[in-house]
C-alpha cells in the first residue's frame, strides 16, 4: 500500500508542477497578446491567435496522453488525484451554455433564472451522498455497467445504453453548435466551417487518448475557462463598486437596479416606446392573419423598397436586408409569429429583478395566481436538473478515475467548488450588466453610445440591437433588444478593457464547449464500444480491439453530431434541457435502489426506467411546440399540462412514477440473488476486509 | 462474506449522516426556495434574503455539506476497519 501512496503523491507533485507552469504560460500569452494589441495588432488576429494557440494546446496533450491500454483508455487508469478530477468535472460539467449564455439568463428572469444556479450546483449533493463513492466501489468503466451487474441481464442494460446516447447527443450536438458560433463570431469564418474547426478540436482531445486525454485536457480547459470568466467580472466590480470581490458587493447594485427599475416602469417615455412596441405586435399579428395575401403585399413592398435603394446607391448589406422576405406562407407564418412574441414580450414593462416570482398583473387575484404557478415551476425545475445533473453519465463516469473512494468523495467536493467559483459569480455578473445599461446607456444620447454598441451589432443583430423608435434621440431601455449571450461576451468591453480580453472569453466559452463535448463523445462511444459491442455482441474481442472500436466509434459518433449541428437545429436549446428530465428519470431512482435498496430487482428497475421515461416523453410531446407539431398533437397546450408545469420539467412526473413503479414491480417478483446482495454489501464498504476482490468480473 | 457488527454499524451511521445532510439539502433548496416571497422582507447587505439564498448562500452550504461528509466518512472509515488504508 505505502508504495502505491508514495506513488501517487508523486504524480500529485508532478501535476501540481505541470499545471502550475502552464498557467503561468497561458497568462504570459495573455500578456504579450495584450502588449502586441497596444502596439496595434489588428482584432482579427488577436481573435485567431486565441483560437488556434488554445486548441493546439489541446491538441498536443491530446496527442501525450495517447493510449491503447483499456483502464488508461476507459478511466484514465484510476489515478486521478481528486483535485484534478474536480477541475476536470468542472469543465466536463460547465458547457458553452453555462459558459456564455447563463448570466445572459439571469439577466434576463431576474430572480427565476436562478433555478438553473441552484440546480445545477445542488445535484452535487444528490452525486456526494448518494452515488460517486459507492460507483467508485464498484468500479467499472460505464453507468449501464452497473445497471447491467446490479440488475442483471442485457435489456436493462441496453436500456442503460438507450438513455444515455438520448441524454447525450442533443447535448453533444448542442456543444458542437456552440464552438461553431463561438468561432464565426470572432474569426469571421463561416459557421458551417467553425463547426468542423470545432470538431477537430474535440477529436483531437479524445480520439487518441480516451478518458486519459480528456482528463488531462478538461484540467487545462478548466484554468482557462475559469480565468476568462473571472477577470472581466472582476474589472467591471471595481468600475462599478471599487471592490475587486463582485460576490461580496453585488447586493449594494441590486438595490441601485431595483431603484432604476422602479423609475424606468413610469417613464413616460418608456411607455411610449413600449406603446409603439405593442402596435408593431399586433401589426405583425394582423399579417399573419391576413395571410396569404398579406405575403404578395410584402413581397410587393420588399421589391419596390429594393429598386428605390438601388437607385440610392445604398450599401450592399441594406439592400440585402430589405429583400429578405419569406418565401411561403408556412415560412412566413412562422417567422411572423415569431416576431409578433418577440415584440409583445418587448412591449411588457422591465422585470423586477430581485423579486421572487414577478407578475406585472394589476389585479391582485391573477397576480397572485401567475407568482404561484412561477413559484411551482421554479421548484420544478430545480428538483430535474438537480437529479438530472446527480443522473447524467458523463459526470457519474468521472468518478471511476479516482484511486480510491475517499478519493471520489473528496472529488465531488473539488467539482463542485470549481463549479461553484462560476455559478456564484454569473448572478453577480447579471446585475453589475444590468445596472451598467438601466444607468449608462439608457437615457444617453444615439450619437454617444458606447463603441461596442455598434461592433456587437454588427457581429449579430440579434446579440444586441438598439433602434430609436420614438425618434427622440435618446436611448430607452425599451428600445434596446438584447439576446442572452451578449452579456458574458460584451463585459470585457462594458468593463473598458483591450480587446484581448475580448478574446479571451472566446478561448474561455471554446474551452467550456468542447471540454463538455470531449466528456459525451465519450460516455456515447464507450456505451457503443463496451456495453454493446464488448459485453452483449462479443465478450471474448481483445483489449486493443475494445480499443480501437471505441476510437471508431468515437470518430462516427463526433462526426454525426457535428454533422446534425452543422443545420442549425432550432430547438437544440430545449432538446438540452429536456435531457435532464430524461437523464433523472431513466437513471436516478434505478441507481439509487440499485445501491440502498438491496430488494430492488432486474424488472422493477427495468419497468422504473421505462415508465419515468415515457411519462417525460409523454408530457413533452404533448406540451412542447416542436415535439407537438412533430408527433401532430392539435389539442391545446393548457389542457394538456399538468398543474401548469412548463414541459422543460417533466421529471417532476417521470421520476415519482418511476420510483413507485420500481417499488411495486420490485416487490411483486423475486428479491435478487444471494450474488446481487453480496454486490450491494461490496459497493457499500470502501473496503471489506477479506471481501472478494471482485464480484463483477465476466 | 459475513458481515460482523461493526459493518453493520457503520452502514447505520452513514444512512443518518446521509439523511441529516440530505435534510439540509432540502430545506436550503426547496423550503427556502418555496418561501421566497415572504423571505425577500428581510435584506441582508443590499439583497432581499431569499435572493442571496439562491445565488450564492445556498450554494456555498452545498459545498460545505459535500466537504464535511468527505471528512466525516472517511473518520468513519477509519474507525470502522473499513478504509482503504491511505490516508
Amino acid at each position: 500500500m505505502s508504495t502505491k501512496v508514495s506513488e501517487n503523491k508523486a504524480f500529485f507533485n508532478q501535476l501540481k508542477k505541470y499545471y502550475t507552469l502552464y498557467t503561468g504560460g497561458f497568462v504570459a500569452f495573455v500578456v504579450l497578446l495584450a502588449i502586441a494589441e497596444a502596439l496595434g495588432l489588428p482584432r482579427e488576429y488577436i481573435g485567431y491567435a486565441f483560437l488556434f494557440a488554445t486548441v493546439a494546446l489541446y491538441a498536443t496533450i491530446g496527442v501525450m496522453s495517447r493510449t491503447a491500454d483499456v483502464s488508461e483508455y476507459y478511466v484514465a487508469g484510476r489515478r486521478v488525484p481528486a483535485v484534478f478530477n474536480g477541475m476536470a468535472t468542472g469543465a466536463d460539467w460547465m458547457s458553452a451554455a453555462s459558459f456564455i449564455g447563463m448570466a445572459g439568463g439571469l439577466y434576463l428572469q431576474g430572480f427565476d433564472g436562478l433555478a438553473f444556479i441552484m440546480g445545477w450546483t445542488g445535484g452535487y449533493c444528490l452525486v456526494a451522498f448518494l452515488l460517486a463513492p459507492y460507483l467508485r466501489k464498484f468500479g467499472q468503466f460505464t453507468i449501464p455497467d452497473f445497471l447491467g451487474a446490479r440488475y442483471g441481464g442485457h435489456l436493462v442494460r441496453s436500456i442503460g445504453v438507450a438513455a444515455a446516447i438520448l441524454c447525450s447527443f442533443t447535448y453533444v450536438v448542442a456543444q458542437i453548435y456552440g464552438v461553431g458560433i463561438i468561432t464565426s463570431r470572432f474569426t469571421g469564418v463561416e459557421f458551417g466551417v467553425g463547426v468542423f474547426l470545432g470538431l477537430g478540436g474535440i477529436l483531437v482531445c479524445s480520439f487518441l487518448g480516451g478518458m486519459r486525454a480528456v482528463t488531462w485536457t478538461q484540467v487545462a480547459q478548466y484554468v482557462i475557462l475559469i480565468v476568462a470568466y473571472l477577470i472581466p467580472v472582476i474589472w467591471l466590480s471595481v468600475k462599478h463598486t471599487s471592490v475587486p470581490i463582485p460576490q461580496i458587493v453585488y447586493g449594494t447594485v441590486l438595490e441601485k437596479v431595483s431603484a432604476r427599475e422602479e423609475e424606468l416602469i413610469k417613464d413616460p417615455r418608456e411607455i411610449e416606446v413600449r406603446g409603439l412596441l405593442k402596435k408593431k405586435a399586433e401589426e405583425a399579428k394582423a399579417r399573419v392573419d391576413a395571410l396569404p395575401q398579406s405575403l404578395e403585399a410584402a413581397k410587393a413592398a420588399s421589391a419596390a423598397k429594393v429598386a428605390e435603394l438601388k437607385v440610392a446607391n445604398a450599401p450592399e448589406d441594406q439592400i440585402a436586408a430589405a429583400a429578405k422576405v419569406p418565401a411561403t406562407p408556412e415560412e412566413a407564418k412562422k417567422a411572423w409569429t415569431a416576431e409578433a412574441n418577440g415584440l409583445t414580450a418587448r412591449s411588457a414593462p422591465p422585470i423586477k429583478h430581485a423579486e421572487p416570482f414577478y407578475s406585472a398583473a394589476a389585479d391582485p387575484a391573477k397576480a397572485e395566481a401567475e407568482r404561484d404557478i412561477k413559484r411551482r415551476n421554479f421548484l420544478a425545475l430545480i428538483f430535474c436538473l438537480m437529479l438530472g445533473t446527480a443522473a447524467l453519465p458523463h459526470i457519474l463516469m468521472r468518478y471511476y478515475t479516482t484511486p480510491s473512494v475517499t478519493e471520489a468523495r473528496r472529488s465531488v467536493f473539488w467539482s463542485l467548488f470549481c463549479i461553484f467559483l462560476l455559478y456564484f459569480t454569473a448572478p453577480a455578473l447579471a446585475v453589475l450588466v444590468k445596472f451598467d445599461i438601466y444607468t449608462l446607456i439608457v437615457g444617453s444620447k444615439f450619437a454617444e453610445l458606447p463603441p461596442w454598441v455598434a461592433a456587437w451589432t454588427k457581429v449579430d443583430p440579434s446579440l444586441l440591437t438598439i433602434t430609436d423608435l420614438n425618434a427622440d434621440g435618446i436611448v430607452q431601455l425599451a428600445e434596446i433588444k438584447l439576446g442572452q449571450d451578449i452579456v458574458v461576451l460584451a463585459t470585457p468591453a462594458i468593463a473598458g478593457m483591450p480587446y484581448v480580453i475580448t478574446g479571451l472569453v472566446a478561448a474561455g466559452g471554446l474551452a467550456a464547449a468542447l471540454s463538455t463535448a470531449d466528456g459525451l463523445l465519450l460516455t456515447i462511444s464507450n456505451a457503443l464500444s463496451h456495453d454493446l459491442y464488448y459485453k452483449m455482441i462479443d465478450p471474448t474481442a481483445s483489449t486493443q480491439r475494445r480499443v480501437l472500436i471505441s476510437k471508431v466509434l468515437l470518430l462516427f459518433v463526433a462526426l454525426a453530431a457535428a454533422s446534425v449541428a452543422s443545420q442549425k437545429p432550432a430547438d437544440i436549446l430545449f432538446l438540452v434541457s429536456a435531457a435532464f428530465s430524461f437523464a433523472a428519470a431513466a437513471f436516478f431512482p434505478a441507481l439509487v435502489a440499485g445501491v440502498f435498496w438491496k430488494r430492488a430487482n432486474g424488472p422493477g428497475a427495468i419497468a422504473g426506467m421505462v415508465a419515468g421515461l415515457g411519462v417525460c416523453f409523454y408530457y413533452m410531446a404533448t406540451t412542447q411546440p416542436w415535439l407537438r407539431g412533430m408527433f401532430g398533437v392539435t389539442s391545446p397546450i393548457a389542457d394538456n399540462l399538468w398543474l401548469g408545469i412548463q414541459p422543460i420539467s417533466a421529471g417532476i412526473f417521470g421520476v415519482p412514477v418511476g420510483v413507485v413503479t420500481l417499488v411495486v414491480v420490485s416487490l411483486l417478483t423475486k428479491a435478487p440473488d444471494a450474488h446481487t446482495q453480496e454486490l450491494v454489501e461490496h459497493v457499500r464498504y470502501p473496503d471489506l476486509k477479506g471481501d472478494a476482490k471482485s464480484l463483477v468480473h465476466g | 462474506m459475513q458481515l460482523t457488527e461493526t459493518h453493520r454499524h457503520y452502514w447505520k451511521k452513514n444512512l443518518r449522516l446521509t439523511i441529516v445532510l440530505l435534510s439540509i439539502w432540502f430545506f436550503v433548496t426547496f423550503v427556502v426556495g418555496f418561501l421566497a416571497r415572504p423571505l425577500a422582507e428581510f435584506k441582508i447587505l443590499g439583497w432581499p434574503f431569499s435572493f442571496y439564498m439562491c445565488a450564492q448562500g445556498s450554494l456555498i452550504v452545498y459545498v460545505v455539506l459535500i466537504w464535511f461528509y468527505a471528512k466525516k466518512m472517511h473518520q468513519l472509515d477509519v474507525e470502522h476497519g473499513v478504509d482503504e488504508g491511505e490516508g
